[in-house]
């Protein structure tokens, strides 16, 4: 166990995992010098280009090539170096890895882990900073996993290169520098289990990607004023762990859902509408849902920072709903 | 006649043109009479190149295919009777009745499946390439597509990747002169698809799609090169849809007389059966007899189908995940 980086244990996670089964090859743009975010960082020069394809700038190649590799029997982890980008790959994502399985009536299984980077907070602007994960949820036929800590981030990665089915891993780029325990060894991180990330009474965050981080900023600044917030990470948005949150809406009667994402359409939208068909009788208060604004992502430091839902966003949204002295 | 094959060889490749033949006939009445819901896109006038090409292949090589895809499927030796029952959505069917005439599938014999989407089939069947060459197991992927799909990106893209890395694989391009109800030269620049290949470093072949043996020479060309690791190689053969986009007549294309006269007279199956009676390798009769006994396994194979039950509706959920993992 030692403090390792998200960035770290991505590539760890990959590394190891290569080691252990040689069906296991990466492909994705730039990966021979690390990838942009340095989450390929040694894996070239350890494995080879044989192991690691340095592809052309190609996305609706790269994700065909895992879709025909994984039917041949291999275990594609791909990296889509935006989330953004997969706009450009659509059709390999939705319509033929998603449902081939289905669709060949069981008899297809697709082993792949299409790795991305999502989210804003570098004014890289309206195509290089959106969090997209809703889309991928809404395909039956994909697992969507996103972590919110470098344990996570390594355990739920190794797990995901595993599974036997195609998964959508989303790697938020401000995460990528956020420090933490890590073991050096393997380990294995269920997919659809949430992770309580702060136990509490008086309401129930439900948080993805960085806004647990500020969840949990906000949990610890409240509870000095008396206000005790529980925080859950999904960490599986597909499938997603209700019962989990159910069970701790029922014991705090409140919710927030919050996510780096426009609120409109939504994961959090998702949550809320089970929380209610689930657990109405229990809450005292409307669920309230943090996300960002219905815009493009700006550029200007300015604009953007009013654009990312964050810690303020959080904070008035329990303050509405948890009465004072609560 | 090519000195490798066989009389009854040779009398296979015949054989096997009647059985798409009679399949699709068969088929396309099925849907006139509403028997097979949905749509059928017909192979008849095409059988030369699927028959032509997958006679140089074994069950362990990859093909992909098309949404006009029952006669590659026969042509990699797919069974007609799991054909018709997964045309009509029964439960005997390839698919169990999930996927239908678009995406009849057999992993078991290296059909990677129809395909709804026009262009999908190029990076997958390269993924395939690519893990042949993964494994260095001397298979080779051979995707199946039309003058249509030779304008979209994903043709372009399997094409650079697969030369890049000298992949085994043939890009076999059926032009039949339509992309669904748009004649070829309202809807690409070039005469010769095999032009294309210039752009990516690799043989460009043209070849006669209505000569089965000429398919066969130059697909085994071309397949060779592939397994000596040398790389992809683009053959267009130029051939005809008999019938239109949909069915035998959508009613909204009307195609020159004397084009469509043209091509029939060019009927890739009597013209062989000529060759074949004309070498005294069979005669009239023999043909005849041939052709019946294949009338007897459609009828046959559609008596299956009809008698396979339909589908419970518990099964709907099943097949959109697998539990496995490595």
């Amino acid at each position: 166990m030692s403090q390792k980086n998200f960035t770290k244990a991505i590539v760890e996670a990959v590394s190891q995992e290569m080691e252990r089964d040689t069906d296991v090859f990466l492909a994705g743009e730039d990966v021979r010098v690390g990838g942009v975010f340095g989450t390929d960082a040694g894996l070239f020069e350890k494995f080879g280009e044989k192991r690691v394809w340095d592809t052309p700038i190609t996305e609706q190649g790269i994700t065909g090539l895992a879709v025909g590799a994984a039917a041949a029997g291999l275990r594609p982890v791909i990296e889509i170096m935006f989330m953004d980008f997969m706009g450009v790959c659509m059709d390999q994502i939705v319509n033929q890895m998603a449902k081939m399985k289905y669709m060949f009536g069981g008899k297809a299984e697709l082993p792949i882990v299409l790795r991305t980077h999502s989210g804003a907070g570098r004014s890289m602007a309206a195509q290089h900073s959106q969090s997209l994960e809703a889309w991928f949820c809404h395909v039956p036929g994909l697992k969507v996993v996103m972590p919110s800590t470098p344990y996570d981030a390594k355990g739920l990665l190794t797990t995901s290169i595993r599974d036997n089915n195609p998964i959508i891993f989303i790697e938020n780029k401000r995460l990528l520098a956020v420090r933490g325990e890590v073991p050096d060894e393997q380990y294995e991180i269920p997919l659809g289990v949430a992770d309580i990330k702060r136990e509490g009474t008086d309401v129930t965050v439900i948080a993805t990607g960085y806004l647990v981080q500020d969840a949990l900023e906000v949990a610890e600044e409240l509870a000095g004023k008396g206000v005790s917030v529980e925080v859950i990470d999904p960490r599986t948005l597909s499938p997603l762990d209700m019962d989990t949150i159910i069970e701790s809406v029922q014991k705090t009667s409140r919710a927030v859902v919050a996510q780096e994402a426009v609120t409109f359409c939504g994961l959090g939208a998702e949550i809320a509408a089970s929380i209610q068909e689930r657990a109405f009788d229990y809450l005292d208060a409307p669920i309230k849902r943090v996300g960002a604004p219905f815009s493009p992502v700006p550029f200007s430091p300015v604009l953007e920072e009013a654009w990312v839902p964050g810690t303020a966003q959080i904070r008035a949204a329990i303050e509405e709903i948890v009465p004072v002295n609560a | 006649m090519p000195a490798d094959l066989s009389n009854d060889e040779l009398i296979g490749i015949l054989e096997r043109m009647i059985l798409i033949r009679e399949f699709e006939e068969r088929a396309a009445t099925l849907m006139e009479q509403n028997r097979i819901p949905g749509a059928v896109h017909l192979y008849v006038g095409e059988e030369a190149v699927g028959v032509g090409v997958c006679s140089n292949l074994t069950d362990s090589d990859y093909i992909t295919s098309t949404h006009r895809g029952h006669g590659h499927l026969l042509a990699k030796g797919g069974d007609p009777k799991r054909m018709y029952a997964e045309l009509l959505g029964r439960s005997d069917g390839y698919c169990k009745g999930k996927g239908g005439s678009m995406h009849v599938a057999d992993l078991d014999i290296g059909m990677l499946g129809a395909n709804g989407i026009v262009g999908a089939g190029p990076p997958i069947a390269m993924g395939a390439a690519f893990a042949s060459q993964y494994r260095d197991d001397g298979n080779v992927s051979v995707v199946f597509f039309g003058d249509g799909a030779s304008n979209q990106g994903t043709f372009h893209e399997a094409a650079n990747m697969a030369s890049l890395y000298k992949l085994p694989l043939i890009l076999c391009c059926e032009n039949n002169l339509y992309g669904e109800f748009t004649r070829q030269a309202d809807h690409q620049a070039v005469k010769d698809v095999a032009d294309r290949a210039g752009g990516y470093n690799m043989p460009g072949i043209v070849v006669d799609g209505m000569d089965v043996m000429a398919v066969r020479e130059a697909a085994g060309e071309a397949i060779a090169r592939a397994r000596r690791g040398e790389g992809p190689t683009l053959l267009e053969c130029k051939t005809y849809r008999f019938y239109d986009h949909v069915g035998r007549d959508f009613g909204i294309l009307k195609r020159d007389e004397e084009e469509v006269a043209h091509w029939k007279s060019r009927d890739p199956i009597p013209a062989f059966q000529t060759i074949l009676v004309d070498q005294n390798i069979i005669t009239d009769g023999d043909a005849e007899a041939l052709t019946e006994k294949v009338r007897a396994r459609i009828d046959e194979a559609v008596e299956f189908a009809e008698a396979s039950p339909e589908p419970d509706p518990s099964v709907l959920l099943e097949d959109v995940y697998t539990e496995a993992s490595a």
